[in-house]
């Protein structure tokens, strides 16, 4: 679709044509004492040849790290063609045409990720994608409340093993709402829910239960057991998943008995660079009994009236250009680019190379975990199953060590200080495909140095 | 032209009501409502024992181009939704004024009924492009 700006002529013409003298009179409405004249803290323009330098400055900063972080976010390999094919002015645009039929491949694409990220989850369907993994917890929290209708205290049990920053952005999002997220405290000890604690809130109106897999620790929860517990008490169950792991673990549509009804999370991990935090890309699965309260686009395979294949949107009367204020949601747009990316991506390794993928992780990780606890001062935190990362408890604080790593050019992991204070000096480490068995040394060798040196007082 | 049976009550918002033997009322869309809509393609029904208060939005009428609110004439108790809607929709297509019945009703008297028409009053509602 071709740009073409309004010129000043058009402008005057259209505001002539309505009797009104300037663009700022179409907004007169607004009280001026409501207008903002500046915005203190927000500098002046710059450039393009300005911002260039500027961005290239601070990505020369970023370096190029040895990277064992992930929390979230994680760096996998991206097959070249990924972002060469992505990048095209076919696909390069994120947003859906508003006449979004005409655009068939566009469609294609998102019927092709729908039915991926469908398959891996093993539920019936899926929508076009959403921001990303946390705003995506948040609208499945949502989903959860308008889906069940015969709870009415929105109350949803949030384990505190799911990623806080998740837990945080789901928090401002529902709260607002009326919707109420219960801390679902873990096992100390082992690092995830204890499916026993949940005897505590059996017998009360429970809308929902989250069930991290894996959890933020990296850990395995008992996803089964838990998914029992919230059908026996009449709970809905949200899966929030890492979809790597889907290719080797369970998938939440086979969880329990009966299998979770919405599964969501953050599709980063599918041909998206970490790129300093984000965008990213968030997805969400259900069973097809709550398919009319699944926010966002949905795209269908059909046939035109010559009976020929096509794609088209679907269920829109979902959607907020019907239903207004009682829309499922508001996101209509979506992350239409990084959802190509993570279809092109998943479609280039396809089911055996993505469990190739999943495998190596936990090799990976298992070496790294097995290659730190040598090193005196450094144990597991946990011990059980675990998918790609781990948590390290150290014998000092972390903030000081990680310091000292990245002076040697090696991100060392997520400090828990700040979100679990009470597990003491603990350290979420992850080692993805990418890191080799030579990055691990290096790594246990820039950690040795280190704790060989006295902590500092 | 779309039928207006002599014997209910109705709604400006295109609801009709039966009152039935036992003093419950049942509640739909009317002929003119569904031919309005197109075919259906989801109802939703509310859940036996849900009040609702005259005006509220009380079911979901969803066709292949638009989705509307459903609302109580009345104030009451809701004792049935229609449980074959949730496979046949389009009952309410084919039979607006009987098997596509959307819920019944077991009025609490209290709270003012909406303002309710009777055929005639009704057809001119219709007549006049409400």
């Amino acid at each position: 679709m071709p740009y073409i700006p309004h010129t000043p002529d058009d402008v005057h013409a259209m505001l002539d044509r309505i009797g009104v003298s300037s663009i700022d009179g179409l907004f007169d409405e607004i009280p001026a004492a409501l207008c903002v004249e500046s915005l203190p803290g927000v500098p002046d323009a710059l450039t393009e040849m300005e911002v260039s330098r500027l961005a290239a400055q601070r990505a020369a900063a970023d370096g190029s790290p040895l990277n064992f972080i992930g929390a979230g976010a994680y760096e996998h390999h991206i097959p070249a063609p990924v972002w060469a094919l992505v990048t095209r002015g076919e696909i390069y645009s994120a947003y859906t045409p508003y006449q979004a039929e005409a655009s068939q491949g566009t469609l294609q694409i998102m019927y092709e990720y729908q039915s991926m990220i469908a398959g891996l989850a093993a539920m019936d369907v899926s929508n076009a994608s959403l921001y990303d993994g946390a705003s995506a917890l948040a609208e499945a929290c949502l989903m959860a409340v308008r889906a069940h209708r015969r709870s009415k205290s929105a109350r949803i049990l949030m384990p505190d093993t799911v990623n806080p920053v998740w837990r945080r952005v789901a928090s401002a999002i529902t709260e607002g709402q009326g919707l109420r997220l219960e801390t679902l405290a873990c096992d100390p000890a082992a690092g995830r829910i204890d499916p026993a604690s949940l005897a505590a809130w059996s017998g009360q109106d429970i809308t929902a239960l989250v069930v991290p897999q894996p959890n933020f620790f990296g850990q395995l929860e008992d996803a089964d057991a838990l998914t029992r517990w919230a059908r026996t008490n009449g709970a809905l169950v949200i899966a929030a998943v890492n979809p790597v792991s889907l290719a080797v673990m369970k998938p939440p549509g086979e969880w329990g008995d009966g299998g979770a009804d919405i599964a969501c999370g953050d599709a980063q991990p599918f041909g998206v660079p970490l790129s300093s935090g984000g965008p990213y890309v968030g997805f969400m699965a259900c069973r097809m009994e709550h398919v009319r309260q699944l926010p966002g686009r949905i795209a269908g395979r059909t046939v035109d009236a010559e009976g020929k294949p096509g794609f088209t949107l679907t269920l829109q009367a979902r959607e907020q250009h019907i239903r207004r204020a009682k829309a499922t949601s508001n996101i209509c747009t979506n992350q239409g680019l990084l959802m190509s990316a993570a279809t092109i991506h998943l479609a280039l390794l396809g089911p055996a190379g993505l469990e190739r993928v999943a495998r190596a992780c936990i090799a990976r990780t298992s070496e790294l975990v097995a290659s730190l606890t040598q090193l005196s001062g450094v144990r597991a935190a946990f011990p059980g199953p675990r998918f790609h990362e781990a948590v390290l408890k150290l014998d000092r604080p972390v903030a000081p060590v990680l310091e000292a790593l990245a002076a040697d050019g090696i991100i060392g992991g997520f400090d828990l200080a700040r979100d679990y204070p009470g597990l003491g000096d603990a350290l979420l480490v992850c080692a993805t495909e990418t890191r080799t068995r030579a990055d691990i040394e290096a790594y246990a060798r820039a950690l040795r140095g280190i704790l060989g040196r006295p902590a500092a007082a | 032209m779309s039928q207006i049976p002599a014997d209910l009550r109705y709604t400006r918002s295109h609801e009709w009501m039966r009152t039935l033997p036992d003093g419950t009322v049942e509640i739909g869309i009317t002929d003119h409502a569904q031919q309005s809509l197109g075919d259906l393609v989801f109802v939703e029904v509310p859940e036996a024992g849900r009040q609702l208060k005259a005006g509220d939005a009380c079911a979901v009428v969803e066709s292949v181009k638009a989705a509307s609110d459903v609302y109580s004439p009345l104030t009451g108790e809701v004792v049935a939704g229609n449980p074959g809607l949730a496979t046949e929709p389009e009952l309410i297509n084919k039979d607006p004024f009987g098997e596509g019945w959307i819920l019944r009703l077991k009025p609490s008297g209290g709270g003012a009924a909406a303002e309710s028409l009777d055929a005639a009053a009704y057809e001119a509602v219709v007549a006049a492009g409400g």
